[in-house]
């Protein structure tokens, strides 16, 4: 069919490559939300969320008094002794999720064998692909959905303050963040699940990608900005550009993207997410928060990259799927 | 359009330097039930997918139901049904769940899909155990699901890739007798196989695949008449002694007579029963008993592959 379209706009290919597309994501929807390996994480995200924020609210109680505007942002980056707080831990089981969701989703229905028998129905391979993507997103986003409500429910009790509109737009805002956060992930594992023939080759090479990222890429790139750019002491310039090539490589992680946007979004009082050097702070209050519009638009490049991220790993699974042969 | 339901042109298909189907040419019509034949890896399989639109021939042309596979891919697959070899399904499902996603993306809505699934279900003889999981079905009633799977889009066209294969005989004599069915509802079916009593038993013609060319195509007669050269093989059972066997040889169109005690076995180029009875009689024989081996799809096909080479070099 890739074949026909290149060809000339006389092959077009009939009817709309979304036939059947509501029917792929209802039925896979419905196989997320009552599989086992889905119930399992999300009873651990269930209990972490508990954990973290419990112990955050019982350490804001304790803090009662010290004015603070942001006390429901505090609900996800306040840690207390041995937990870290709860963004820290999306930042690590977001990715888990995405990747159980996905890494057998298009080997799997050939290990089956119903994936012949599915493409032989009157749909494309597009409506399949897509259908089982926007079934992940989908599920991901109704389980983070329901955590945040959680959430912001266990705060409303514990601290007895309901959150400004200030707090409320930040929090949608890091919510739908952390969607697409995952939705990288969940790309990554279908592009995976294209790829390799055995689910479990799947699963082990995006958590292999997803340990690199949280691991070994920080190392990495600090490693390689200090070869590619030396700098040699007293020399400032050089300094900040090797910090800068830094900042740069680690970006290329979607973990410190999404990281980033955490502290960005959940602190109002950051202002900056690179190097600020002192004469920029010239006139500046510190410790005076942005209003939640500035704190947007300061994660507004990091919101881009994780969405675009996403479509590029999803277009080239679209590619190899629409190039992969049927055949047992 | 006439009633011609699969045509193909000179279709080919290759992957890299490997010719999976070379030159193919073939033509069925409606309400035939035919036979791919031929050993695996011959392009049985590569031709089923090129009709289906599911892989793209290198170059000549298909026609299905009148429609180009390549270019309406969707029309072709809501007309007709594909039963691949050992049909997989959502084990975690039921079967009315299953059928249901297959209803759902070929487009059927409610009410129309309910009806359909229940009619389905019957038709197959499954409705008693619509409810539970696909997992614990046996290989017979996955194989009659599957056709369940395939009437629901109430197809003008099946296709069926080893239908057969891993059945036990009960299993087996069950969903020949559903073809039958089917085709008597009018339906064209291709059924692809090795297992050749079964398909002798179904067919109305046969197509022999060797090395992805289609090297015989007729009914199974015609087939038992070019390969065996109208060899009947008969059988016959009589007291008399010398007098009998050379009373046998003596007929004309008798190629050999092997004799076993009062037991002789005939090749001769006609159906000689009449004659033989009549022979016998007069030598002053006993008959006992006469009968004759109808031409069998196994000894066309492996009295072919015997003498494959010489046939390949006139083909």
């Amino acid at each position: 069919m890739q074949h026909a379209r290149s060809l000339a706009p006389a092959r077009q290919r009939e009817g709309s490559p979304w036939t059947g597309l509501w029917a792929v994501v209802a039925k896979e929807m419905a196989d997320y939300l009552t599989s086992a390996r889905m119930m399992i994480l999300e009873a651990l995200i269930l209990l972490t969320a508990f954990g973290t924020v419990y112990a955050a609210s019982q350490n804001l109680r304790a803090g009662a008094g010290t004015s603070d505007d942001f006390l429901f942002l505090r609900l996800f980056t306040t840690a207390r002794e041995p937990l870290p707080a709860f963004v820290g831990f999306l930042g690590l089981l977001v990715p888990l999720l995405a990747i159980a969701l996905a890494f057998d989703s298009i080997n799997g229905e050939f290990n089956q064998r119903t994936l012949s028998k599915v493409l032989a129905q009157p749909i494309y391979r597009d409506a399949l692909l897509l259908g089982k993507f926007l079934a992940g997103l989908g599920t991901l986003a109704l389980a983070l959905t329901a955590i945040w409500l959680l959430i912001i429910g266990m705060g409303l009790l514990q601290l007895g303050v309901p959150p400004s509109g200030e707090e409320t737009v930040r929090m949608l805002w890091f919510l739908l963040i952390t969607i697409f956060y995952g939705g990288i992930w969940l790309a990554l594992a279908m592009l995976f699940s294209i790829i390799f023939r055995q689910p479990a080759t799947a699963a082990l090479a995006a958590i292999a990608v997803w340990l690199f990222f949280t691991v070994f890429w920080g190392i990495i790139a600090s490693l390689l900005a200090r070869t590619l750019q030396p700098a040699p002491p007293g020399d400032t310039q050089a300094l900040i550009n090797q910090i800068q090539l830094e900042l740069l490589l680690t970006r290329l992680s979607p973990n410190t993207l999404f990281s980033e946007v955490a502290l960005a979004m959940l602190n109002p009082a950051v202002r900056a997410l690179g190097i600020v050097l002192p004469i920029q702070l010239h006139n500046a209050i510190p410790g005076t928060p942005l209003p939640a519009g500035q704190s947007i638009l300061l994660t507004w490049p990091h919101a881009t990259g994780l969405i675009a991220a996403t479509i590029v790993l999803f277009a080239i699974g679209y590619i190899l799927f629409q190039r992969q042969e049927v055949r047992a | 359009m006439t009633d011609v339901v699969i045509e193909c042109r000179d279709l080919t298909k290759q992957y890299g330097a490997f010719t999976a189907v070379d030159h193919l040419n073939l033509t069925v019509r409606k309400g035939e039930i035919f036979g791919l034949l031929g050993p695996n890896g011959a392009g049985k399989t590569t031709t089923i997918l090129m009709l289906l639109g599911l892989t793209e021939p290198t170059s000549g042309s298909v026609k299905v139901l009148g429609l180009d596979p390549a270019r309406q891919p969707l029309s072709v697959k809501a007309r007709v049904g594909y039963l691949p070899d050992q049909v997989g399904f959502y084990d975690h499902l039921t079967a009315r769940e299953n059928l249901h996603y297959i209803a759902k993306l070929n487009g059927i809505r409610e009410p129309e899909l309910s009806k359909r699934i229940n009619e389905a279900l019957d038709q197959v003889g499954l409705s008693n155990v619509a409810d539970r999981r696909v997992k614990t079905f046996s290989r017979g009633m996955r194989q009659r699901l599957g056709v369940a799977e395939i009437l629901i889009k109430q197809p003008q066209l099946i296709i069926m890739d080893e239908p057969t294969l891993a059945l036990d005989p009960e299993a087996v004599r069950e969903f020949l007798d559903l073809i039958r069915q089917l085709k008597a509802s009018g339906i064209t079916i291709l059924l692809s196989s090795h297992l050749l009593q079964q398909v002798q038993a179904v067919c109305d013609r046969v197509g022999l695949f060797h090395q992805g060319r289609m090297v015989l195509e007729g009914t199974v007669g015609e087939l038992a008449q070019r390969v065996l050269g109208g060899a009947y093989r008969i059988h016959v059972e009589a007291e008399g002694g010398d007098a009998v066997a050379a009373a046998l040889r003596a007929l004309p169109d008798v190629v050999q007579v092997s004799a076993n005690g009062s037991r002789y076995n005939v090749e001769a180029r006609a159906d000689l029963r009449a004659e033989i009875a009549r022979k016998v009689i007069e030598a002053g024989g006993k008959l006992l008993g006469l009968s004759v081996d109808t031409p069998s799809l196994d000894e066309v096909y492996a009295r072919y592959f015997q003498k494959g080479a010489a046939y390949a070099a006139r083909a």
